[in-house]
């Protein structure tokens, strides 16, 4: 093994932020490389600080870890300054924990989160001297793998990646590394073909190489698997149990700032709120909640082994989870023991006034934000989206919030959804406007940020047929907005429409829109996701020099026929299904929530003989968000808790 | 604040490797989660949001190494002296070492107002990566000496200043030749102070510095020099050699 370090070292002095390349963490492990068995560089494919707190990662890197037959590392993109130093002396792209070049791994596996890092995939493989297209790769180059939810819809990347993961992570690195170290151990008999082939075969993993796509002039006519063993249509995979994964055991302790610098704990993972824009919530399902008890006590044996003064809650509405008071009172109840004060926090509020009960809570101290996401600017569009919050739901629950303290409240919306009208638009002003009145009633210091995004359609979700809108409109729509919060003390903050559509582009892309990626990778175009590297004119023109027309892949309202590019990936949910879904959107009809009413089969459970594991029978008391049920009967939840002195502040 | 039963203690640590790339904000950051991970009882303090009573000496730079940092923290009761820097430097990243603490004495002066000098050892070597002698750079350090003044641009909040160094310079010798190049020692009072940087700029623009350790801080009063964990110290504990 080659540490490359003394060559590293010399060029920390000349870039920013050094520390991001030192590795050194607590919780960092330094695997020893046995040649039997199967070294594994997990890869963030963006900066350290966005990408050490990723979860996935961590959780993979000490379950592969823990095997006897395998070794993982980490890697993040260096940042620009240092790639440059790196290509001017020939140094390769290397692993943080021991230094060693990417290139001597067995497999350099990728988390994609969202489509913007794409091409820095590229550029990392590149760095590490490796093939970027994966048909170029000898059998000695590393097994290209790519997770997260991204690859819901592999196609665009199919191009690069070897074999895609679909779905939780946990069972399958160790299927594959299985699959690798016996091909490793036979001296690669059969070459790169026959372990992809192998790798093929296990449930969740897709080998794009193994499948021909035709095409019947833009549209699909049929992919079609490349030998009579390889499945024809490639299943996600699932835990069932989130109990028996009670990692990341060691949480990484970063030795600079890092987004998310905290400890966090998943409480459950999947949602069946049915938001129809939320692929995390159609592609996860069903609900999966860890036990009471083993989240307390990951909460508390990572506060102590870590010493951070914060943890985070985390799922994909944390509010919903059937333990969340006793949890977070237990928490507090337990500062005694903890040295100081230990702030919580729980991302992905919902709006109501049970969610206002647990965070006046736990933000006794320093009420200054709350952040809530309406997502649509009127109640006839939120029930296109099933995001059912009523504006007296909403409006209570900024009363409560200003009443015990709160000065800021921040509102997500999204702008671009189907069947919105400019009345729908301009409702997220008014809203905002009238969140602020509410406000000024208990303090001058009132104020409400608006955050809109341009809605991009996601696959696996209802809304997968529905065009975009284009680059001009949302802007249009933006101004629109901006005009309309000039006065009333909202701050209007957007993301740039111009991002939006390329994420569009990649969202819904086909396996052509592979060589526009590299178009832009080759003209420079990293780190797309950091507005002072992007420039959307480099995919304008990589499109057009491929032939390609941005509306056919992004405006463009699909038909029910059409093969979309991942109709050979499922995430369980029937297509009659997610298309009912969309009928019942435009009809404007909610859909109540499986977890505490009658499943509906949408066919996760079903398929994959697998179900919800929630330890309540009722939904969350204290408010109407997402049902349409009478919540009423949801008294099971404690809604108070014993006040104690002393708690932190969460954010 | 002066609260009953308080507890303050100086720490002297060492700070060397690869954690030399962190800033000073992340060592601060990392006691204050090592504090945390060996539950010492830390002293907060009053107000809206307490926070612990910790303050640090001079900042490091970052890529610099050093074998004499400070800091002082109160704890909130007694705690042991003696096992106290085994226990920090367990709970802090590799690199970073607690290698001495002191009780501190009654109304002991801030840390940072009251160090009056800093040493340094610097390994310079040519940027060209041409040789560099011994005695060449020892005819450089006496020159300097003799020179009444020696400016040196300093950008400080943006804004770009001309500072005279020379009277922040104090003593400056060559050690011995290293493993690149010259390892000198210097020391530079604080007030005014001087860059272990701008020593080199000014010893030769055609000089880099390949390695800067700081060996010592110093707190002189009334004509007596002490390093700052016996200066104002009620008890001193050091660490045993590791
Ligand atoms: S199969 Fe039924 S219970 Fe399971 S997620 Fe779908 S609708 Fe809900």
């Amino acid at each position: 093994m080659t540490a490359l370090w003394p060559r590293i070292e010399p060029l920390l002095d000349r870039v920013e932020k050094p520390a991001r390349y030192i590795g050194m963490e607590r919780g960092a492990q330094v695997p020893i490389h046995r040649p039997d068995a199967v070294s594994w560089l997990l890869v963030y494919p963006d900066t350290y600080e966005v990408g050490l707190p990723n979860q996935g990662l961590q959780i993979l890197y000490e379950i592969l870890n823990e095997r006897h037959d395998a070794a993982a590392e980490r890697g993040y993109a260096p940042w620009t300054d240092l790639e440059a130093l790196m290509r001017s002396r020939s140094v390769p792209f290397f692993s943080l924990d021991t230094h060693k070049p990417a290139g001597e791994f067995d497999v350099i596996a990728f988390g994609l989160a969202a489509e913007l890092v794409y091409t820095n995939v590229l550029n990392c493989l590149d760095l590490s001297g490796v093939p970027v297209r994966a048909e170029a790769r000898r059998d000695e180059d590393p097994i290209v793998v790519a997770g997260g939810h991204a690859t819901f819809n592999p196609e665009p990347m199919a191009d690069f990646i070897d074999a895609f993961v679909i779905g939780d992570g946990e069972e399958v690195v160790g299927d594959m590394t299985e699959v690798i170290g016996a091909w490793k151990r036979s001296g690669r008999v059969g070459g790169r073909e026959a372990v992809l082939h192998d790798l093929s075969l296990i449930m969740g993993v897709y080998v794009p190489s193994m499948y021909e796509v035709e095409y019947d002039g833009m549209a699909i006519r049929e992919v079609r698997p490349r030998y009579p063993d390889v499945p024809s249509t490639v299943d996600k995979r699932t835990i069932a149990d989130l109990g028996e994964w009670p990692y990341p055991k060691n949480q990484l302790v970063p030795l600079i700032e890092v987004v998310h610098d905290r400890l966090n704990v998943e409480i459950f993972r999947g949602c069946t709120r049915g938001c129809r824009f939320c692929q995390a919530g159609m592609i996860t399902r069903p609900v999966r909640e860890r036990p009471l008890e083993q989240a307390r006590t990951m909460v508390a044996e990572g506060l102590k082994r870590t010493g951070y003064d914060e943890v985070a809650l985390t799922s994909l509405s944390s509010a919903d989870f059937s333990g969340i008071g006793e949890l977070v009172s237990g928490i507090i109840d337990g500062q005694e023991e903890a040295c100081g004060n230990v702030g919580v926090s729980l991302p992905s509020l919902r709006v109501d006034a049970f969610t206002v009960g647990i965070a006046s809570e736990i933000q006794r101290i320093r009420r200054t934000g709350l952040t809530f996401a309406p997502e649509a600017g009127s109640w006839r569009l939120r029930q296109v989206i099933n995001k059912l919050i009523t504006e007296e739901d909403l409006y209570a629950a900024v009363d409560g919030a200003f009443s015990q303290g709160w000065r800021r409240m921040k509102l997500y919306f999204l702008i671009g959804l189907p069947t919105e009208m400019d009345d729908d638009t301009l409702g997220i002003a008014e809203l905002a406007k009238n969140v602020v009145e509410i406000g000024k009633r208990y303090t001058k210091a009132a104020s409400c940020t608006a955050s809109v995004g341009g809605f991009v359609p996601k696959p696996h979700t209802p809304f997968q047929w529905f065009g975009q809108n284009s680059s001009e409109e949302l802007q249009r729509k933006v101004g629109m907005l901006r005009d309309a919060t000039r006065k009333g003390g909202v701050k209007l903050s957007w993301h740039d429409p111009k991002a939006t559509m390329v994420e569009g582009i990649n969202s819904r892309g086909d396996r052509r829109i592979g060589k526009v990626i590299e178009r832009v990778w080759r003209s420079g175009g990293v780190f797309q996701e950091w507005s002072e590297h992007f420039k959307v004119d480099r995919w304008i023109e990589a499109m057009a020099a491929e032939g390609l027309d941005i509306d056919w892949y992004t405006t463009r309202h699909r038909t029910g026929e059409e093969i979309q590019p991942w109709d050979h990936i499922t995430a369980g949910l029937h297509k009659d299904f997610l298309w009912q879904d969309w009928q019942s959107a435009l009809a404007e009809h909610g859909l109540p929530d499986c977890r505490w009413t009658p499943c509906y089969d949408c066919g996760v459970c079903t398929d994959y003989a697998i179900e919800h594991v929630v330890a309540s029978p009722f939904a969350p008391a204290g408010g109407s968000q997402g049902t349409g049920q009478d919540l009423s009967i949801g008294g099971a939840v404690p809604v108070r808790f014993l006040s104690k002195p002393g708690v932190g502040v969460a954010r | 604040m002066r609260g009953e039963g308080a507890f303050p203690v100086r720490l002297r640590f060492a700070e060397r490797g690869k954690v030399r790339f962190i800033s000073h904000r992340d060592a601060a950051r990392a006691f204050d989660r090592a504090f945390r991970i060996e539950a010492l009882p830390l002293a907060l303090s009053e107000g809206f949001s307490p926070r612990p009573k910790v303050s640090f000496g001079l900042a490091l730079s970052v890529g610099h190494e050093s074998i004499a940092e400070y800091m002082d923290v109160r704890f909130s009761e007694p705690v042991d002296l003696e096992a106290l820097p085994a226990r920090l430097t367990a709970a802090l990243p590799e690199g970073i070492e607690v290698t001495g603490v002191a009780l501190l004495a009654d109304r002991a002066p801030a840390l940072q107002e009251s160090v009056t000098a800093v040493e340094w050892e610097l390994e310079v070597a040519k940027i060209d990566e041409s040789e560099v002698s011994a005695e060449e750079i020892s005819l450089r350090i006496e020159a300097l000496f003799e020179t009444k003044s020696l400016p040196v641009n300093r950008i400080r909040k943006g804004r770009e200043d001309i500072v005279d160094i020379r009277p922040a310079l104090t003593r400056m010798s060559v050690i011995e030749s290293g493993s690149v190049g010259i390892v000198l020692t210097a020391e530079i009072a604080t007030q005014p102070a001087a860059r272990p940087s701008e020593v080199v700029t000014v010893l030769g623009e055609d000089l880099r510095a390949v390695r800067v350790l700081r060996t010592a801080q110093w707190i002189e009063r009334d004509g007596n020099r002490q390093e700052p964990l016996i200066a104002d110290a009620a008890r001193v504990s050091e660490a045993r050699a590791s």
